[in-house]
Protein backbone atom coordinates (compact mmCIF):
# COMPACT_ATOMS: atom_id res chain seq x y z
CA UNK A 1 0.00 0.00 0.00
CA UNK A 2 1.01 3.46 -0.54
CA UNK A 3 2.20 5.53 2.19
CA UNK A 4 2.51 9.64 2.38
CA UNK A 5 6.04 10.59 3.66
CA UNK A 6 6.39 12.95 6.07
CA UNK A 7 9.01 15.09 6.53
CA UNK A 8 10.68 17.02 9.32
CA UNK A 9 11.87 20.55 9.12
CA UNK A 10 13.13 21.88 12.57
CA UNK A 11 10.18 21.43 14.53
CA UNK A 12 7.72 21.54 12.27
CA UNK A 13 6.20 18.09 10.10
CA UNK A 14 5.99 18.72 6.25
CA UNK A 15 3.16 16.63 4.88
CA UNK A 16 2.43 16.96 0.80
CA UNK A 17 0.16 15.15 -0.42
CA UNK A 18 0.78 14.50 -4.33
CA UNK A 19 -1.50 11.67 -5.61
CA UNK A 20 -5.35 11.49 -5.14
CA UNK A 21 -5.83 9.74 -1.46
CA UNK A 22 -7.34 6.23 -0.99
CA UNK A 23 -9.00 5.49 2.16
CA UNK A 24 -6.39 3.41 3.52
CA UNK A 25 -3.87 5.87 2.48
CA UNK A 26 -5.56 8.32 4.64
CA UNK A 27 -6.32 6.27 7.64
CA UNK A 28 -2.08 5.41 6.92
CA UNK A 29 -1.29 8.68 7.13
CA UNK A 30 -3.38 9.71 10.09
CA UNK A 31 -1.51 6.53 12.39
CA UNK A 32 1.99 7.38 11.12
CA UNK A 33 1.54 11.46 11.55
CA UNK A 34 0.10 10.80 15.11
CA UNK A 35 3.37 8.46 15.65
CA UNK A 36 5.73 10.90 14.45
CA UNK A 37 4.25 13.69 16.34
CA UNK A 38 4.84 11.75 19.57
CA UNK A 39 8.55 10.92 18.31
CA UNK A 40 9.58 14.58 17.21
CA UNK A 41 7.47 17.07 19.44
CA UNK A 42 7.12 19.01 16.78
CA UNK A 43 4.71 22.09 17.45
CA UNK A 44 3.28 22.45 14.01
CA UNK A 45 1.95 20.29 11.15
CA UNK A 46 1.53 21.49 7.02
CA UNK A 47 -0.36 19.71 4.94
CA UNK A 48 0.11 20.67 1.26
CA UNK A 49 -3.06 19.67 -0.34
CA UNK A 50 -2.54 21.63 -3.49
CA UNK A 51 -2.00 18.87 -6.43
CA UNK A 52 -5.17 17.31 -4.54
CA UNK A 53 -8.00 17.11 -7.05
CA UNK A 54 -10.92 14.83 -5.94
CA UNK A 55 -12.32 14.88 -2.19
CA UNK A 56 -14.82 12.81 -0.76
CA UNK A 57 -16.43 13.30 2.51
CA UNK A 58 -14.37 10.64 4.16
CA UNK A 59 -10.86 12.33 3.73
CA UNK A 60 -12.68 15.81 4.15
CA UNK A 61 -13.14 14.36 7.47
CA UNK A 62 -9.95 12.96 7.90
CA UNK A 63 -8.07 16.39 7.61
CA UNK A 64 -10.66 17.80 10.50
CA UNK A 65 -9.35 14.21 12.27
CA UNK A 66 -5.43 14.89 11.66
CA UNK A 67 -5.93 18.47 13.36
CA UNK A 68 -7.71 17.13 15.90
CA UNK A 69 -5.43 14.65 17.02
CA UNK A 70 -2.55 17.04 16.44
CA UNK A 71 -4.21 19.28 18.49
CA UNK A 72 -4.40 17.11 21.63
CA UNK A 73 -0.69 15.99 20.79
CA UNK A 74 0.52 20.02 21.23
CA UNK A 75 0.91 21.12 17.85
CA UNK A 76 -0.83 23.25 15.30
CA UNK A 77 -2.07 22.34 11.94
CA UNK A 78 -2.15 24.18 8.83
CA UNK A 79 -4.07 23.15 5.69
CA UNK A 80 -2.38 25.02 2.59
CA UNK A 81 -3.12 25.40 -1.37
CA UNK A 82 -6.42 23.87 -1.50
CA UNK A 83 -7.93 24.32 -5.01
CA UNK A 84 -11.06 26.05 -5.59
CA UNK A 85 -12.61 23.07 -6.74
CA UNK A 86 -12.30 20.61 -3.81
CA UNK A 87 -12.79 24.14 -1.54
CA UNK A 88 -16.59 24.02 -3.34
CA UNK A 89 -17.03 20.35 -2.86
CA UNK A 90 -16.55 20.54 1.10
CA UNK A 91 -18.43 23.32 1.52
CA UNK A 92 -21.57 21.60 -0.35
CA UNK A 93 -20.34 18.18 1.42
CA UNK A 94 -21.42 20.59 4.62
CA UNK A 95 -17.74 19.76 5.95
CA UNK A 96 -16.34 23.43 7.03
CA UNK A 97 -13.74 22.43 8.66
CA UNK A 98 -14.21 24.46 11.77
CA UNK A 99 -11.06 24.48 14.00
CA UNK A 100 -8.54 23.79 10.74
CA UNK A 101 -6.43 26.44 9.92
CA UNK A 102 -6.12 26.88 6.76
CA UNK A 103 -3.28 29.09 4.19
CA UNK A 104 -3.15 29.74 0.25
CA UNK A 105 0.41 28.55 0.18
CA UNK A 106 3.40 26.46 1.44
CA UNK A 107 5.01 29.95 2.36
CA UNK A 108 2.14 31.49 4.18
CA UNK A 109 1.24 28.29 5.89
CA UNK A 110 5.19 27.90 7.45
CA UNK A 111 4.51 31.73 8.11
CA UNK A 112 1.64 30.92 10.05
CA UNK A 113 3.08 28.31 11.86
CA UNK A 114 6.22 30.40 12.81
CA UNK A 115 3.92 32.98 14.33
CA UNK A 116 2.04 30.09 16.42
CA UNK A 117 4.91 28.90 17.63
CA UNK A 118 6.37 32.42 19.22
CA UNK A 119 2.81 32.86 20.48
CA UNK A 120 3.18 29.80 22.37
CA UNK A 121 6.72 30.33 24.24
CA UNK A 122 5.26 33.80 24.83
CA UNK A 123 2.67 31.54 27.01
CA UNK A 124 4.79 29.83 28.46
CA UNK A 125 7.30 32.24 29.48
CA UNK A 126 4.59 34.41 30.01
CA UNK B 1 -56.60 15.34 -54.86
CA UNK B 2 -59.83 15.87 -52.54
CA UNK B 3 -62.55 18.15 -53.71
CA UNK B 4 -61.72 20.47 -51.21
CA UNK B 5 -58.38 20.91 -52.24
CA UNK B 6 -59.92 21.35 -56.00
CA UNK B 7 -62.15 24.23 -54.65
CA UNK B 8 -59.13 26.15 -52.69
CA UNK B 9 -56.48 25.50 -55.55
CA UNK B 10 -58.74 27.17 -58.11
CA UNK B 11 -59.20 30.52 -55.82
CA UNK B 12 -55.55 31.04 -55.34
CA UNK B 13 -54.95 30.55 -58.82
CA UNK B 14 -57.53 32.16 -60.56
CA UNK B 15 -58.62 34.92 -57.40
CA UNK B 16 -55.01 34.85 -56.23
CA UNK B 17 -54.93 39.22 -56.71
CA UNK B 18 -57.93 39.92 -55.10
CA UNK B 19 -57.61 37.77 -51.77
CA UNK B 20 -54.12 39.42 -51.24
CA UNK B 21 -56.40 42.98 -51.80
CA UNK B 22 -58.96 41.22 -49.74
CA UNK B 23 -56.39 40.06 -46.90
CA UNK B 24 -53.99 42.95 -46.77
CA UNK B 25 -57.55 45.33 -46.22
CA UNK B 26 -58.37 42.93 -43.71
CA UNK B 27 -55.08 43.40 -42.14
CA UNK B 28 -55.91 47.36 -41.87
CA UNK B 29 -59.16 47.57 -41.27
CA UNK B 30 -59.39 44.75 -38.11
CA UNK B 31 -56.59 47.68 -36.41
CA UNK B 32 -54.58 45.05 -34.47
CA UNK B 33 -51.51 45.74 -36.50
CA UNK B 34 -50.62 49.44 -36.92
CA UNK B 35 -50.94 51.00 -40.25
CA UNK B 36 -47.15 52.13 -40.23
CA UNK B 37 -46.22 48.15 -40.27
CA UNK B 38 -48.62 47.16 -43.07
CA UNK B 39 -46.10 48.37 -45.27
CA UNK B 40 -44.10 46.79 -48.45
CA UNK B 41 -42.82 44.16 -46.30
CA UNK B 42 -46.38 42.91 -44.91
CA UNK B 43 -47.47 42.71 -48.62
CA UNK B 44 -44.10 40.44 -49.85
CA UNK B 45 -45.05 38.66 -46.95
CA UNK B 46 -48.28 37.37 -47.56
CA UNK B 47 -47.78 37.18 -51.47
CA UNK B 48 -45.30 34.52 -50.54
CA UNK B 49 -47.34 32.70 -47.72
CA UNK B 50 -50.09 32.66 -50.57
CA UNK B 51 -47.78 30.99 -53.03
CA UNK B 52 -46.63 28.46 -50.33
CA UNK B 53 -50.23 28.05 -49.60
CA UNK B 54 -50.98 27.02 -53.01
CA UNK B 55 -48.06 24.72 -53.60
CA UNK B 56 -49.12 22.92 -50.43
CA UNK B 57 -52.77 22.34 -51.48
CA UNK B 58 -51.62 21.26 -55.02
CA UNK B 59 -49.79 18.62 -53.24
CA UNK B 60 -52.68 17.36 -51.11
CA UNK B 61 -51.17 17.82 -48.29
CA UNK B 62 -53.34 17.57 -45.13
CA UNK B 63 -53.68 20.23 -42.43
CA UNK B 64 -53.03 17.83 -39.57
CA UNK B 65 -49.35 17.07 -40.67
CA UNK B 66 -48.62 20.90 -41.15
CA UNK B 67 -45.71 20.66 -38.55
CA UNK B 68 -43.15 17.98 -40.74
CA UNK B 69 -45.22 16.78 -43.64
CA UNK B 70 -42.56 17.62 -46.83
CA UNK B 71 -45.25 19.98 -48.97
CA UNK B 72 -45.72 22.60 -46.26
CA UNK B 73 -41.87 22.93 -45.99
CA UNK B 74 -41.96 26.30 -48.14
CA UNK B 75 -44.86 27.49 -46.03
CA UNK B 76 -43.56 26.71 -42.76
CA UNK B 77 -40.31 28.65 -43.75
CA UNK B 78 -42.08 31.72 -44.95
CA UNK B 79 -43.88 31.55 -41.60
CA UNK B 80 -40.69 31.47 -39.66
CA UNK B 81 -39.31 34.13 -40.92
CA UNK B 82 -42.10 36.49 -40.47
CA UNK B 83 -42.27 34.99 -37.03
CA UNK B 84 -38.36 35.80 -36.21
CA UNK B 85 -38.80 39.42 -37.89
CA UNK B 86 -42.03 40.56 -35.54
CA UNK B 87 -40.39 39.09 -32.47
CA UNK B 88 -37.15 40.82 -33.32
CA UNK B 89 -39.58 44.35 -33.60
CA UNK B 90 -41.69 43.85 -30.70
CA UNK B 91 -44.68 42.89 -32.14
CA UNK B 92 -47.00 41.02 -29.79
CA UNK B 93 -47.72 37.60 -30.09
CA UNK B 94 -51.68 38.52 -31.00
CA UNK B 95 -50.56 40.70 -33.81
CA UNK B 96 -48.45 37.85 -35.16
CA UNK B 97 -51.26 35.37 -34.82
CA UNK B 98 -53.79 37.74 -36.36
CA UNK B 99 -51.78 38.37 -40.01
CA UNK B 100 -52.61 34.65 -40.73
CA UNK B 101 -55.99 34.66 -39.29
CA UNK B 102 -57.25 37.87 -41.33
CA UNK B 103 -56.57 35.17 -44.45
CA UNK B 104 -60.00 33.53 -43.37
CA UNK B 105 -62.54 35.91 -44.26
CA UNK B 106 -60.84 36.58 -47.92
CA UNK B 107 -61.29 32.90 -48.73
CA UNK B 108 -64.51 32.31 -46.60
CA UNK B 109 -66.11 34.99 -49.00
CA UNK B 110 -64.37 33.59 -52.44
CA UNK B 111 -66.00 29.82 -50.94
CA UNK B 112 -68.89 31.40 -50.64
CA UNK B 113 -69.50 32.64 -53.86
CA UNK B 114 -67.88 29.61 -55.96
CA UNK B 115 -70.11 27.06 -53.94
CA UNK B 116 -72.97 28.50 -52.43
CA UNK B 117 -75.03 26.02 -54.17
CA UNK B 118 -73.53 23.74 -52.91
CA UNK B 119 -73.90 23.56 -49.32
CA UNK B 120 -72.22 20.07 -48.22
CA UNK B 121 -69.02 21.28 -50.50
CA UNK B 122 -69.14 24.52 -49.03
CA UNK B 123 -69.08 23.57 -45.51
CA UNK B 124 -66.77 21.07 -46.11
CA UNK B 125 -64.11 23.36 -48.15
CA UNK B 126 -64.75 25.95 -45.49
CA UNK B 127 -63.72 23.32 -42.50
CA UNK B 128 -60.60 22.22 -43.95
CA UNK B 129 -59.79 25.94 -45.20
CA UNK B 130 -60.36 26.73 -41.70
CA UNK B 131 -58.14 24.09 -40.11
CA UNK B 132 -55.25 24.78 -42.45
CA UNK B 133 -55.19 28.73 -41.67
CA UNK B 134 -55.41 27.83 -37.56
CA UNK B 135 -52.98 25.19 -37.65
CA UNK B 136 -50.85 28.27 -39.39
CA UNK B 137 -51.68 30.69 -37.00
CA UNK B 138 -50.24 28.16 -34.28
CA UNK B 139 -47.50 27.11 -35.85
CA UNK B 140 -46.44 31.01 -36.28
CA UNK B 141 -47.35 31.59 -32.66
CA UNK B 142 -45.00 28.87 -31.31
CA UNK B 143 -41.89 29.69 -33.80
CA UNK B 144 -42.85 33.20 -32.59
CA UNK B 145 -42.44 32.33 -29.22
CA UNK B 146 -39.19 30.29 -29.24
CA UNK B 147 -37.53 33.44 -31.07
CA UNK B 148 -38.60 35.02 -27.71
CA UNK B 149 -37.52 33.00 -25.11
CA UNK B 150 -34.19 32.48 -26.91
CA UNK B 151 -33.55 36.70 -26.96
CA UNK B 152 -34.47 36.17 -23.16
CA UNK B 153 -32.13 32.85 -22.84
CA UNK B 154 -29.23 35.06 -23.86
CA UNK B 155 -29.80 37.98 -22.12
CA UNK B 156 -30.06 35.81 -19.25
CA UNK B 157 -26.42 34.56 -19.90
CA UNK B 158 -25.04 38.17 -20.48
CA UNK B 159 -26.56 39.34 -17.37
CA UNK B 160 -25.24 36.71 -15.18
CA UNK B 161 -21.63 37.17 -16.58
CA UNK B 162 -21.84 40.84 -16.29
CA UNK B 163 -23.43 41.11 -12.92
CA UNK B 164 -20.01 39.31 -11.33
CA UNK B 165 -16.52 41.17 -11.67
CA UNK B 166 -14.07 40.17 -9.25
CA UNK B 167 -12.11 43.63 -8.92
CA UNK B 168 -8.40 44.22 -6.98
CA UNK B 169 -8.73 46.90 -4.51
CA UNK B 170 -5.10 46.60 -3.41
CA UNK B 171 -2.43 44.74 -3.59
CA UNK B 172 -3.82 41.06 -1.61
CA UNK B 173 -7.20 42.36 -1.70
CA UNK B 174 -10.15 41.85 -3.94
CA UNK B 175 -13.54 42.67 -4.05
CA UNK B 176 -16.60 41.29 -5.64
CA UNK B 177 -19.52 43.96 -5.82
CA UNK B 178 -22.85 42.03 -5.97
CA UNK B 179 -25.26 43.44 -7.97
CA UNK B 180 -29.03 41.47 -8.15
CA UNK B 181 -30.89 38.49 -6.58
CA UNK B 182 -28.46 36.22 -5.15
CA UNK B 183 -29.88 32.33 -6.42
CA UNK B 184 -27.90 29.12 -6.33
CA UNK B 185 -26.47 29.68 -9.86
CA UNK B 186 -25.09 33.25 -9.40
CA UNK B 187 -23.93 32.33 -6.19
CA UNK B 188 -21.76 29.11 -7.85
CA UNK B 189 -20.59 31.13 -10.26
CA UNK B 190 -19.38 33.97 -8.19
CA UNK B 191 -17.64 31.20 -5.94
CA UNK B 192 -16.17 29.98 -8.43
CA UNK B 193 -14.58 33.28 -10.32
CA UNK B 194 -13.84 34.76 -6.77
CA UNK B 195 -11.45 31.27 -5.58
CA UNK B 196 -9.95 31.12 -8.97
CA UNK B 197 -9.16 34.89 -8.82
CA UNK B 198 -7.60 34.18 -5.10
CA UNK B 199 -5.34 31.47 -6.54
CA UNK B 200 -4.00 33.72 -9.41
CA UNK B 201 -3.15 36.45 -7.15
CA UNK B 202 -2.55 34.91 -4.19
CA UNK B 203 -5.00 37.84 -2.24
CA UNK B 204 -5.40 36.81 1.35
CA UNK B 205 -8.64 39.07 1.56
CA UNK B 206 -11.57 39.03 -0.08
CA UNK B 207 -14.12 41.27 0.21
CA UNK B 208 -18.21 40.76 -0.70
CA UNK B 209 -20.15 43.79 -1.16
CA UNK B 210 -24.04 43.09 -1.19
CA UNK B 211 -24.94 46.70 -1.40
CA UNK B 212 -26.89 46.11 -4.90
CA UNK B 213 -28.39 42.80 -3.33
CA UNK B 214 -32.18 43.90 -2.91
CA UNK B 215 -33.16 41.74 0.00
CA UNK B 216 -31.62 39.30 2.16
CA UNK B 217 -33.31 36.10 3.23
CA UNK B 218 -32.21 32.89 4.52
CA UNK B 219 -31.60 30.88 1.33
CA UNK B 220 -29.80 33.86 0.62
CA UNK B 221 -27.71 33.97 4.15
CA UNK B 222 -26.85 30.38 3.31
CA UNK B 223 -25.40 31.06 0.19
CA UNK B 224 -23.13 33.81 1.65
CA UNK B 225 -22.10 31.48 4.40
CA UNK B 226 -20.96 29.17 1.46
CA UNK B 227 -19.07 31.50 -0.08
CA UNK B 228 -17.30 32.40 3.33
CA UNK B 229 -16.47 28.94 4.29
CA UNK B 230 -14.99 27.96 0.64
CA UNK B 231 -12.75 31.30 1.34
CA UNK B 232 -11.60 30.37 4.80
CA UNK B 233 -10.70 26.67 3.25
CA UNK B 234 -8.61 28.12 0.46
CA UNK B 235 -6.56 29.96 3.40
CA UNK B 236 -7.73 33.37 2.47
CA UNK B 237 -10.30 35.70 4.74
CA UNK B 238 -13.70 37.30 4.32
CA UNK B 239 -15.20 40.84 4.46
CA UNK B 240 -18.73 40.89 3.86
CA UNK B 241 -19.78 44.95 3.58
CA UNK B 242 -22.61 47.07 2.27
CA UNK B 243 -25.02 46.11 4.83
CA UNK B 244 -27.86 48.12 4.94
CA UNK B 245 -29.97 48.62 8.11
CA UNK B 246 -32.97 47.27 6.89
CA UNK B 247 -30.83 44.37 5.68
CA UNK B 248 -29.75 44.23 9.28
CA UNK B 249 -32.26 44.14 10.88
CA UNK B 250 -34.39 41.30 8.64
CA UNK B 251 -30.73 38.98 9.36
CA UNK B 252 -31.44 39.88 12.81
CA UNK B 253 -35.74 38.75 12.69
CA UNK B 254 -34.43 35.78 10.88
CA UNK B 255 -32.30 34.73 13.42
CA UNK B 256 -29.44 34.04 10.95
CA UNK B 257 -26.26 33.55 12.48
CA UNK B 258 -23.71 35.12 10.88
CA UNK B 259 -21.04 34.91 13.80
CA UNK B 260 -17.26 34.19 12.77
CA UNK B 261 -18.26 36.24 9.54
CA UNK B 262 -16.66 39.88 9.72
CA UNK B 263 -19.35 42.33 8.57
CA UNK B 264 -19.15 46.59 7.68
CA UNK B 265 -21.73 48.80 6.64
CA UNK B 266 -19.68 50.07 3.32
CA UNK B 267 -16.83 48.89 1.30
CA UNK B 268 -14.91 51.67 2.67
CA UNK B 269 -14.88 50.17 6.14
CA UNK B 270 -13.84 47.31 4.79
CA UNK B 271 -11.01 47.93 2.73
CA UNK B 272 -9.58 49.94 5.71
CA UNK B 273 -10.02 46.67 7.74
CA UNK B 274 -8.41 44.69 5.24
CA UNK B 275 -4.98 47.21 4.54
CA UNK B 276 -4.71 47.70 8.42
CA UNK B 277 -4.56 43.61 8.57
CA UNK B 278 -2.49 43.89 5.90
CA UNK B 279 -0.23 46.01 7.77
CA UNK B 280 -0.99 48.87 5.73
CA UNK B 281 -1.40 52.35 7.18
CA UNK B 282 -2.91 55.31 5.60
CA UNK B 283 -1.51 58.60 6.25
CA UNK B 284 -2.08 62.17 5.05
CA UNK B 285 1.02 64.31 4.60
CA UNK B 286 0.16 67.84 5.94
CA UNK B 287 0.55 70.50 2.60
Amino acid sequence: MQRIPILQMGKCLLVTIQVDLQDQTALALQDDLSAKIEATGAHGVLIDISALEIVDSFIGRMLAGISGIARVLDATTVVVGMQPAVAITLVELGLSLEGVRTALNVERGMQMLRDAAVEDSRDATG
Amino acid sequence: MTQDHIAIDEILTAQHDDVLKDWLAELTTSGRSSGAALGTASRTEAQDLLGALREGVRANAGADRFEDAAPWERARGVLETLSRTRAAKGSNAGETSQFVLSLKKPLFARLQQRLGKEPDRLVGAIWSVSELVDRMAQFTVSTFQRSREEVINRQQEELLELSTPVVKLWDGVLAVPMIGTLDSSRTQLVMESLLQRIVDTGSEIAIIDITGVPTVDTLVAQHLLKTVTAIRLMGADCIISGVRPQIAQTIVHLGIDLTGITTKASLADALALALKRSGYVVTRPKS
